[in-house]
């Protein structure tokens, strides 16, 4: 039951708000007259409330309250207030919950969602007749921050409310949403910005990054919910036995299955979309009860994943196998457990996972984690106890990025004249770049108006360009079309459309659209391939176009797995550090399946049990080949740095290396030398983030798509030209011709920096190796073995399934060489009498 | 013996030099196939490169995208290079050498230097493309729809169906493969043994992928791609392209 209505309501909530809740049979929540509280001292403020806890209207009482009570309007329509969610299919959502009290108190205020799909006629008539509440997304405010008449526009504005922020601030997409907070604050001084969030272990600095303090303002009040139920999380332990490597989770399946049927409603979270797929057709398999179980993830088509929310929504469906695409969002009450498939890798994304069950903030959600793997159960035991503990992962603070800038700057000088005083006051007024130093605006201001190149050649090509007075505007009204169409934070892989085809007359037509996938999978395929996707067992025929032909598979056909698509999230530090010291804690081995308990014996015997603050190395021989494995337990991202470096190291140490693999929790280099007599401490010095990184990293494919990012986000690319739609495929080529020219001939370009930068905390997680790299000095085992230990056997299972990050280029031209000798007859005219 | 020293063994007659460019025979006569992209004549010491798309950049800076200003310094460089190496005694530009027909204009002053002193080094032939059939006039060197060297026909655009004897442009080939569940593309001459069309030679100048329909009817057997690495040229089998 709930309790009675608190006394203290009344001055806070109108007489009709009252009524309208006790009509529904609710009672406002303390935090959601703290809201109003906020509101009524107009102070910032940041609610932070389990998912399901009247979040959304806490965020909109304010707003409505206000709007409930102003005067007949004669004057002007202004905009009250900007909602802002990361997500457009959310937006819709909370659209459609705002309308409930809007129509059901009967009050005149309009409410209006807009996001790139909204039409243009619609667009044109809400910027005439702005409604009062605009439902939108963070790319839709860095164009209204592009446009002509802003300043008007948003005069007015009262209101920011920030969704799931969370999720919004820790990224690129936060620093463009802060800029134009910022902005915001300008042209309407008086607006009040609150967030809404998940559950954070730091409140503070998202509230400092809600509203960044030396702004004159008072910080966010941060406001917190009645915290829900404690979550009910147990770990799967099958009753097969668990496996190697791999991260299907088949062997589960079956109780997988179990668990569905004893359930109402089910999300089945794994974290890629071959997982779901997988899964997803191992489930089928076992569905004798035919049980309503569907599929949802980002590559479907858009149809065909409204069609699963809507029967989601109608409480239709059993189960919904799903990745992060449904992470977020609407609330269907009926979810009553949620499993997660493989590794979570990190607690806060299993949290946010578990919020989605049981929308009910009295009774406890259930979910259960499903170990892919031997290190997995490990993993699983320490995200359950993580959970138990609240204890979650913090994304470090970030600088805001200089390509975002760039491109923020373009966006002002599109909308109306700047002086540069003035936008650099406004710029450090946003979290990421308060402490941004002049110098460095000067340089992206440089960069926006010349390209900051050092060789002066474009001065007639200026894209902004200074007035007598010291303003800054756009050259050409054709320079603020272009940057307008290429706004945003949001840069897509290039996706192929998946059609069905037929064939005609020799030639293949593009029928049906499937979904899309990533051009980088489709284009390993090679005609007559068979995959899995949407379900389905699909034949590839041919790339034509942005399309890619497929034909349904013949019955029974075995779908040609990718045998890559793991996780595409790396195992988080706070995890890591778990998992060492629960393998180091032998107290804590009784809990663990058999198999896996075995396992961990058998490693003691043979090899080590590392202790908590221990790294261990294990070396041996098999075959002609030397191995080194390392276990660090810092995730893939880092691992794999790591053994590029140490690939380097041993081949500048004469040790021949051959290749390397890395998974979550190891990592293991080969070479034709032994590697047995090596000074660990010396091979593991931190000094190899010095000239031995610069090298590999200048020559690394990920500098060229960290580039690539950096490139379209600052403008210097653009993805979209007036009438013409460019290819993904098109502009990867041309930005790694222009990576290679200005590496060679401006080292020190700005783009070049950020890229750097970029990729040292993206990419490759070099901080995140300097960590570890300090953490492992002095206290390395080495154990040289006879054979193969335990705990090696599921790296090595990873070598030549997982790609091998950055394995040169070359190589694979040489390689391909090799079949030149099945050609040799073919070739051999060609070559005749030619001498070497 | 890695797998490139096996197919070398295998294979003596693949004659690679010690600089890492590739004797092919084409319709007979035996070529150099550089690293740089470009194609060494010896007997006549004549050296061709296609589509050096100067100001290509600039061409994009007047539209708005401010690319770095670098690619016409830098395309030159390389053919200085390999005026360096090689001592030509004829350069054949196979057309297409500026991006548009304003390229000239817009190229800065030092560059035009740049071009007067590899005229006085070597005869300079100016084949004509498409991106410029016009504002080549105030070039030094010579202009010629197309010319004749060791009986191989240098042309900017190569005929429809099979053309033996004939070295072409145009088309930027680039092959495509696939490893270790990557895929490497990169620019590369294409031959039959009876033509050969020569990679883009410019900084900026994009590729089409050689099982493009673009390619159709031009070879008379499937052609082999000859792909252009860091320090030497791959010969690599059609079967074993990949299309984009």
């Amino acid at each position: 039951m709930l309790p009675p209505p608190m006394t203290d309501t009344a001055p806070l909530l109108p007489p009709r708000f009252q009524d309208w809740f006790a009509r529904r049979g609710w009672t406002p929540r303390s935090h959601q007259l703290d809201m109003i509280a906020a509101a009524q001292d107009r102070r910032d403020a940041l609610l932070i409330a389990p998912t399901g806890g009247g979040k959304t209207l806490a965020g909109f009482l304010p707003s409505l309250i206000d709007l409930a009570s102003r005067g007949p309007r004669n004057d002007e329509r202004r905009l009250h207030t900007l909602y802002i969610s990361p997500l457009k299919a959310l937006a819709v959502d909370v659209h459609r919950n705002l309308l409930s009290p809007i129509l059901e108190l009967g009050l005149p205020i309009t409410a209006e969602t807009r996001s790139g799909d909204t039409g243009e006629a619609k667009k044109r008539r809400q910027r005439i007749a702005p409604p009062d509440i605009l439902i939108t997304t963070p790319e839709q405010l860095a164009l209204f921050c592009a446009w002509e008449g802003a300043a008007d526009y948003f005069s007015g504005l009262d209101t920011v409310i920030l969704d799931e922020i969370h999720v919004l601030h820790g990224a690129k997409r936060g620093d463009l949403l802060s800029l134009g907070l910022a902005r915001l604050q300008v042209l309407s001084p008086h607006l009040r910005r609150v967030g809404l969030s998940a559950t954070v272990s730091d409140a503070e600095a998202l509230a400092a990054w809600l509203s960044p303090p030396g702004r004159g303002r008072d910080p966010a009040r941060i406001v917190r919910g009645a915290p829900g139920a404690a979550p009910v999380v147990d770990v799967l332990l099958s009753q097969n036995r668990v496996p190697w490597s791999g991260f299907t989770a088949r062997h589960a399946m079956a109780e997988v299955y179990e668990a569905i049927r004893g359930a109402r409603t089910t999300l089945v979270f794994v974290n890629t979309r071959f997982q779901a797929e997988i899964a997803f057709q191992a489930l089928w398999e076992l569905n004798e009860d035919n049980l309503p179980i569907a599929l949802h993830h980002g590559s479907l088509a858009a149809e065909q994943r409204r069609k699963v929310e809507a029967a989601m929504a109608r409480d239709e469906l059993r189960a919904v196998v799903c990745t992060s695409t449904l992470d977020l969002g609407i609330d269907w009450g009926s979810v009553d457990l949620v499993i997660q498939l493989a590794a979570p890798k990190g607690s806060a994304r299993l949290i946010q996972r578990i919020g989605r069950a049981n929308h009910r903030m009295d009774e406890a959600s259930r979910a259960l984690l499903v170990p892919a793997h031997r290190f997995e159960v490990l993993e699983c035991q320490a995200a359950r106890e993580a959970v138990a503990e609240n204890d979650l992962d913090v994304d470090p603070p970030r600088a805001g990025s200089l390509d975002i800038l760039a491109q923020h700057i373009m966006g002002c000088a599109c909308s109306a004249p700047f002086r540069a005083d003035d936008l650099f006051a406004e710029v450090r007024g946003a979290g990421p770049y308060a402490d941004l130093a002049r110098a460095d605006f000067d340089r992206v201001l440089d960069f926006a108006a010349t390209g900051g190149y050092a060789l002066a050649a474009y001065d007639r090509f200026h894209r902004i360009v200074q007035d007598r007075d010291g303003f800054w505007r756009a050259r050409t009204a054709e320079i603020v079309q272009r940057h307008r169409m290429n706004v945003g934070s949001i840069i897509e892989i290039p996706m192929l459309s998946v059609r069905v085809g037929s064939s005609k007359g020799g030639r293949w037509l593009a029928g049906r659209k499937v979904g899309e996938m990533e051009e980088s999978f489709l284009e390993m395929l090679t005609p007559g391939d068979t995959f899995l996707f949407a379900g389905q067992v699909w034949t590839f025929h041919t790339v034509d176009g942005m399309n890619a032909i497929v034909t349904p598979a013949p019955a029974g056909a075995e779908a040609k797995t990718p045998s890559w698509g793991g996780s595409k999230f790396a195992l988080s530090t706070y995890l890591a550090r778990r998992v060492r010291r629960m393998i180091a804690d032998r107290s804590r081995w009784p809990a663990l399946p058999d198999d896996v308990r075995e396992w961990l014996a058998i490693q003691d015997r043979r090899s080590h049990i590392p202790a908590e603050d221990e790294m261990l190395v294990e070396t041996f021989q098999r075959g002609e080949r030397h191995y080194l494995v390392a276990y660090p337990f810092d995730g893939r991202v880092c691992h794999a740095t790591l053994c590029q470096l140490l690939a380097r190291r041993l081949e500048r140490a004469g040790r021949q290396p051959l290749g390397f693999v890395a998974n979550d929790y190891a990592l293991a280099v080969w070479a034709r030398r032994p590697l047995d007599d090596l000074d660990l401490d010396g091979l593991f010095e931190e000094d190899m983030l010095g000239d031995d990184l610069e090298a590999w990293l200048d020559d690394s494919f990920m500098m060229k798509r960290t580039f690539r990012q950096c490139a379209l986000l600052s403008g210097l690319i653009e993805r979209r030209h007036p009438g013409q739609e460019k290819t993904g495929r098109q502009v990867t080529f041309s930005t790694d011709l222009i990576y290679d020219t200005l590496r060679r001939h401006q080292p020190d370009h700005l783009l070049l920096d950020c890229t750097r930068r970029e990729a040292m905390s993206g990419l490759i997680d070099v901080s995140r190796l300097a960590r570890l790299l300090a953490r492992v000095q002095g206290r390395i085992v080495l154990r040289r073995l006879p054979r193969v230990s335990p705990f090696a056997v599921p790296v090595l299972l990873e070598i030549g399934r997982e790609p091998v990050a950055g394995m040169a280029q070359e190589a694979i031209l040489a390689d391909n060489a090799q079949d030149l000798i099945d050609e040799a007859m073919t070739l051999d005219d060609l070559m005749q009498g030619l001498t070497p | 013996m890695t797998a490139t020293a096996q197919a070398q063994a295998a294979m003596p007659a693949l004659a690679v030099s010690p600089c890492g460019a590739l004797w092919v025979r084409v319709n007979g006569r035996p070529v150099q196939l550089r690293v740089s992209g470009a194609l060494w004549l010896e007997a006549e010491r004549t050296l061709v490169a296609a589509d050096l798309h100067l100001e290509k950049g600039s061409a994009y800076a007047a539209r708005g995208q401010l690319l770095p200003p670098y690619d016409t310094p830098a395309t030159l460089s390389r053919l200085e290079a390999e005026v360096r190496a090689l001592a030509p005694a004829r350069i054949v530009l196979l057309g297409d050498s500026f991006h548009d027909a304003r390229g000239t204009e817009r190229m800065l002053p030092r560059d035009h230097a740049r071009i007067a002193a590899l005229a006085e080094a070597a005869e300079l032939v100016w084949i004509v493309g498409n991106h410029d059939a016009e504002g080549l006039d105030d070039l030094p060197g010579r202009r010629a729809a197309e010319w004749t060297a060791e009986g191989l026909v240098l042309r900017h655009e190569p005929q429809p169906g099979p053309a033996p004897g004939e070295v072409a442009g145009h088309l930027h080939p680039c092959a495509k493969v696939v490893a270790a569940r990557r895929g490497v593309r990169r620019r590369c001459f294409a031959t039959d043994g009876s033509r050969l069309i020569l990679p883009a030679f410019g900084a900026y100048a994009g590729g089409l992928n050689l099982l493009d329909a673009a390619y159709a009817g031009m070879f008379a057997r499937p052609p082999m791609a000859c792909a252009l690495g860091a320090d030497r040229v791959h010969p690599l089998p059609f079967a074993r392209l990949r299309p984009d």
